[in-house]
């Protein structure tokens, strides 16, 4: 039991995040709404930024700032996937900003953003 | 070597070339006279660049051009050699005459799509001269394969619905074995690092164990069997009868199906060589093959009433002469079957000329109803005995020089069925080309049409002429003019030793 | 300036696509023609970049002066070089051909927004094939999708969803990309490739390099449509605007196929423990993707459909390369794609001609069309033939290659789907020779304006390019196969 609580102490929380990124996958394929679609696909974007997070976290590390009583690297974190997930941030906002400006044209041209209804348009 | 030896091949090549991409492009912005002069002055150049190599080859120089390197390893070269000059000389002389006859042909017939027609036919021309100099494997199927395409337009030259049948079945039978040729190319490179022709081969006979050497070989050969429509694989050749005479003339006389054969001929003995041939029998397993075709050919021939159909399947059976000869592995076989390049060459494109004249002047398609046509058309329908006769294989005719050469080889081997064979097929090409002349020549009945005396135009009538006579010339003295029986001599010589 | 080539050649496109919009408002043509301008700085400037790294050998560029871990670098050496080249020739032209389809409209930012579109393309696919570091190439990844999705949802309404679905699953792709590197940066604590190679060959993480490996293999696979994951491209190269199909289609496949390539062989190497394996899953996804693209091809009627198919089945023969692993299979890769890029890249220019004459895309009304258009058809010729491989156009060459490293690994089975490959190609190519040279003459009328001349000079130049270039890479491939070998030395089995 106790070697369960410690393997969960140290990794559970990537268990949490992958459950994250499966759940926005799940949505992905079985949501049949765009909007729905694109909302999923924003929580797996985020499930992998909350991976990068956690790879950056340590015991006994404060936050990546110079003071001046800690001159060692070990009692900081690491601040690189910090700022990679910044621009991942930024880019994942690009593609909802590309994603949700589609989605108006979808509905200006098809008058709905179902997926069967739209397929059924464009077979016509 | 001096310089103009290596002017000379590249004129050679140029020219068709040249012509080819001169028409395409001008095509339809000048009128039918530019385009026929530049189809003459091409063949023309051709013509005597190829004849002034013969007494280089002659002499044995060895003339060899490398251009640059086509892949890594191996370099796009030429090198002429007396068996690539044999069928350079055939093909160029044609290309002349044939030329000729298709202006005659396509203003009588008045043919729509002449500048795609003359066109492609450039094209084959450049890739038959090309195929006759390679000097490797490469280079080979770069022109085998560029001939392959360029003869699709020709075949499919109607686009109708049964021209595009039949260019379907011709492109499905010739890529499916450029593939498999290409394949075994890029085998063959693997294990002996090198592509360069060799008289006798460059494969040594236990480069592969036994089955596997076998699959090589008929992966290789395929390709050429094809063209040259070995049976099983022969019936493009009857579909692609669709084509217009011209092109049926030079489908079946000059360069698709003499490709076939050169390919065949290059294989066998410059790429695997006597020994490697005879030690996996594939050699043998070929010449069965090309027995069966020879009788089995010939007796479709007989039954077909359309006379270019019975003519198609002449070619099918000429055509295994060829490759019965070099499979026999003999001197004098090959000597026969490089030889008989030439000779079915003039015999053949005679007989188609002579159909293609008759169609034209009297749109008779089917030998039935050419009771009495010798009338009418007197010099074809000579042209068409001579053509017949030599065919036959009678002493004092072209064909004769060839099959003794054959018969001899097989003599040698002591293989009486071979030798049976020649005979029993010359007696059977009598069967079914006699019939036409006889019916032509009928006496008692005579259709009406055939009664006045109004035979082929002028720029048809050369050219039949003209192959009927070389064929008589070339049996009375085989080495009359270009030395060709000679080539062939050395030729073998340089193969066995 | 020689010494910031690298940045350079990225830097123009980038800036004339951020002005582009702006200059438009000034004058019409002006943020458009910049954008043209700019590529073929580029272009210039990677020609002398590509003579600098053959003589001088690899060049490392580090953005900032930060010293190589920490860092972004760009590392060039003679195979993205050259990559480069293509990716600056096809833009350009792209953007010369895509001038014509704008002709009626006078919006001022949809001139100028498109082309900015395209010069963004080329930036993102310059940065992904240039840089040496993990996560500058998911920016770039990124960069090139978006414009990519813009681009294709341009193609109108059919084009918006094609773009939307696109869009949803290359993010799926994205994030797997992500994942990936997550995972190798867990294990080395780096993000620039070779100090990623070092760490990783120096210490046993095969569990975490395998998983990470999965994840690759499926991202570039989505964003290259290698078969089993192709399903978002033949929608979107369909309705993709016409003018910027010839770049989508022609490189945007083929730069994850080399990022593929960089994981493969220069982050993992042939040392890590499940390579072979690796090999032998691309290796099947590649037959099975040459086999069924051809087949669906063939039952298209719509000739961007059969293109796009195709082109799933071309993409194989990369990757198929890529199987094989021996230098000169790899080699006979990286050829294939130079020329696809010119083969693909030509069809769709020649079919975005015709379709910009006469206002056809379905190859039953092509009668005749070569009467009308004798260059058009002929680049559609020659273009086929090479997609099929006959010589002397560059399709046989790599072929050639791709065979020869095959043979060389004992693999007869690869051999054997080429030849087989090549068929089917045969098959749905000539299929469309037939339409064009002997289908029924339809009366085709010219939309828009008659000219004397069978197209605009802006859409010639790229027709007469794309058929030298199939012709001339085909005849000197030997050049560029030893250029690209300088750099494959050191790689592969």
């Amino acid at each position: 039991m106790t070697s369960l609580e410690t393997f969960l102490a140290a990794k559970g929380i990537y268990f949490l995040t992958f459950l994250l990124l499966f759940l926005g996958l799940y949505g992905m394929i079985t949501c049949g709404n765009y909007m729905k679609k694109l909302i999923c696909m924003n929580i797996m974007q985020v499930a992998v930024i909350f991976i990068f997070l956690c790879l950056a976290q340590k015991d006994g590390g404060t936050i990546p700032v110079l003071f001046s009583n800690l001159r060692n690297a070990e009692d900081y974190i690491n601040p690189l996937p910090h700022a990679l997930m910044l621009t991942a941030i930024v880019v994942s906002m690009g593609t909802t900003g590309v994603g949700l400006a589609l989605l108006t044209r979808i509905k200006e041209k098809y008058g709905s953003i179902e997926e069967d209804e739209i397929i059924e348009r464009e077979n016509k | 070597m001096n310089e103009i030896n290596i002017c000379l091949p590249l004129i050679a090549i140029s020219a068709p070339l040249i012509a080819s991409i001169l028409i395409y492009i001008l095509g339809e912005h000048i009128g039918k006279n530019a385009r026929e002069a530049i189809t003459f002055i091409s063949s023309a150049i051709l013509l005597i660049s190829v004849y002034s190599l013969v007494p280089h080859v002659l002499k044995g120089e060895a003339i060899e051009i490398i251009f640059l390197e086509i892949v890594k390893g191996v370099n796009f070269s030429f090198n002429i050699d007396a068996a690539g000059m044999v069928f350079a000389c055939v093909a160029s002389t044609l290309w002349v005459l044939t030329s000729c006859y298709s202006v005659g042909y396509m203003r009588g017939h008045g043919e729509k799509n002449q500048t795609g027609y003359f066109s492609a036919f450039a094209i084959c021309i450049f890739a038959t001269i090309g195929l006759c100099f390679s000097a490797n494997l490469i280079t080979f199927f770069i022109f085998f394969e560029i001939l392959t395409i360029g003869t699709y337009p020709l075949v499919v030259h109607y686009r109708d619905e049964e021209g595009r049948r039949s260019g379907r079945k011709y492109l499905a039978y010739t890529l499916i074995s450029g593939q498999i040729f290409f394949a075994s190319i890029v085998i063959i490179y693997m294990f002996t690092g090198t592509l360069e022709f060799k008289a006798g081969g460059f494969i040594k006979p236990d480069m592969l164990p036994m089955p596997l050497m076998l699959i090589l070989f008929i992966m290789m050969v395929g390709a050429g069997a094809v063209k040259a429509g070995l049976m099983p694989l022969h019936s493009w050749l009857p579909a692609a009868m669709v084509a217009p005479t011209p092109v049926s003339a030079l489908l079946h006389a000059v360069a698709v199906v003499k490709a076939g054969a050169f390919c065949t001929l290059r294989v066998v003995l410059y790429v695997f060589g006597p020994e490697a041939a005879k030690a996996c029998h594939g050699a043998e397993i070929l010449s069965y093959m090309a027995v069966i075709t020879i009788i089995v050919s010939s007796l479709i021939a007989i039954r077909k009433d359309n006379l270019k159909a019975r003519l198609a399947f002449s070619t099918v059976g000429q055509l295994s002469y060829i490759i019965l000869g070099i499979s026999m592995l003999t001197p004098e076989s090959s000597v026969g079957a490089i030889y008989h390049i030439v000779a079915h060459a003039f015999m053949k494109i005679t007989l188609f000329m002579c159909a293609g004249a008759i169609f034209v002047t009297a749109h008779k398609k089917n030998i039935s109803e050419m009771v009495g046509i010798g009338r009418r058309m007197p010099i074809t329908m000579g042209a068409f005995t001579t053509a017949s006769v030599a065919l036959a294989g009678f002493p004092f005719f072209v064909g004769f020089v060839s099959k003794a050469n054959i018969i001899l080889g097989a003599m040698k081997i002591n293989n009486l069925l071979f030798s049976m064979t020649l005979v029993v097929s010359a007696l059977l090409a009598l069967t079914y080309l006699m019939p036409v002349v006889l019916i032509g020549f009928k006496k008692d009945i005579i259709n009406e049409e055939f009664q006045k005396k109004d035979d082929a135009n002028l720029m048809m009538r050369i050219p039949l002429v003209i192959t009927a006579v070389i064929s008589v010339i070339l049996g009375i003295s085989p080495n009359f003019g270009l030395h060709l029986y000679t080539l062939a001599e050395i030729a073998a010589k340089s193969i066995f030793g | 300036m020689m010494r910031n080539l690298p940045a350079l050649i990225i830097i123009f496109p980038l800036v004339s696509a951020l002005l582009s919009v702006f200059l438009s408002k000034i004058s019409l043509y002006l943020g458009r023609n910049l954008v043209i301008t700019s590529i073929f700085i580029s272009l210039a400037l990677s020609i002398v970049q590509l003579r600098e790294v053959i003589i001088n050998g690899p060049i490392s560029y580090k953005f900032g002066n930060y010293a190589v871990p920490y860092g972004i670098e760009f590392k060039i050496d003679t195979i993205n070089a050259i990559m480069l080249v293509m990716i600056c020739i096809i833009g350009l032209l792209t953007g010369l051909f895509s001038t014509n389809f704008e002709e009626n409209s006078k919006d001022r930012i949809k001139i100028g927004g498109s082309h900015a579109l395209i010069a963004l393309l080329c930036v993102g696919m310059l940065g992904m094939t240039s840089t040496g570091d993990v996560f500058n190439l998911y920016v770039f990844l990124e960069v090139t999708s978006l414009s990519g999705y813009v681009l294709i949802a341009l193609g109108g309404s059919k084009g918006v969803v094609s773009a939307f679905r696109y869009l949803l699953i290359g993010t799926v792709a994205a994030t797997f990309y992500l994942l990936g590197v997550a995972m190798l940066y867990s294990v080395t604590g780096t993000l620039n490739m070779q100090d990623m190679h070092d760490i990783l060959s120096s210490r046993a993480n095969d569990d975490t390099m395998l998983i990470a490996m999965c994840m690759f293999i499926a991202a570039f696979g989505i964003k290259m449509a290698l078969f089993p994951f192709h399903g978002w491209q033949p929608s979107a190269y369909t309705h993709a605007q016409t003018g910027a199909r010839p770049l989508i289609a022609g490189v945007m496949g083929k730069i994850p196929a080399y990022a593929m390539f960089r994981y493969l062989y220069c982050v993992y190497g042939t040392e890590f423990k499940y390579f072979r394996y690796f090999l032998i899953v691309i290796g099947a996804l590649s037959v099975m993707g040459m086999i069924y693209g051809s087949v669906r091809a063939m039952a298209q009627t719509d000739i961007r459909k059969m293109l796009a198919y195709s082109s799933v089945a071309q993409i194989s023969y990369i990757t198929l390369g890529f199987a094989i692993g021996t230098p000169i299979a790899i080699a006979g890769s990286f050829l294939h794609m130079f020329g696809h890029a010119f083969m693909k890249g030509g069809l769709f220019f020649a079919s975005g001609s015709i379709r910009y004459k006469y206002g056809i895309v379905d190859m039953n009304d092509f009668g005749y069309i070569y009467k009308k258009m004798p260059l058009t058809s002929a680049l559609l010729s020659i273009s086929a033939l090479s997609m099929i491989g006959i010589p002397p156009t560059v399709g046989f060459f790599s072929k050639w290659y791709l065979a020869l490293g095959a043979a060389g690994e004992r693999e007869y089975i690869y051999i054997a789907i080429l030849v087989i490959s090549s068929l089917l190609n045969a098959i749905y190519f000539f299929k469309m020779i037939e339409k064009i040279f002997m289908a029924k003459d339809r009366d085709l009328k010219p939309i828009g304006r008659d000219s004397v001349m069978e197209l605009p000079w802006t859409m010639m130049i790229p027709i007469v390019i794309s058929i030298l270039m199939i012709l001339g890479l085909g005849l000197f491939n030997v050049k560029i196969i030893n250029i690209l070998l300088m750099s494959l030395g050191g790689i592969g089995i």
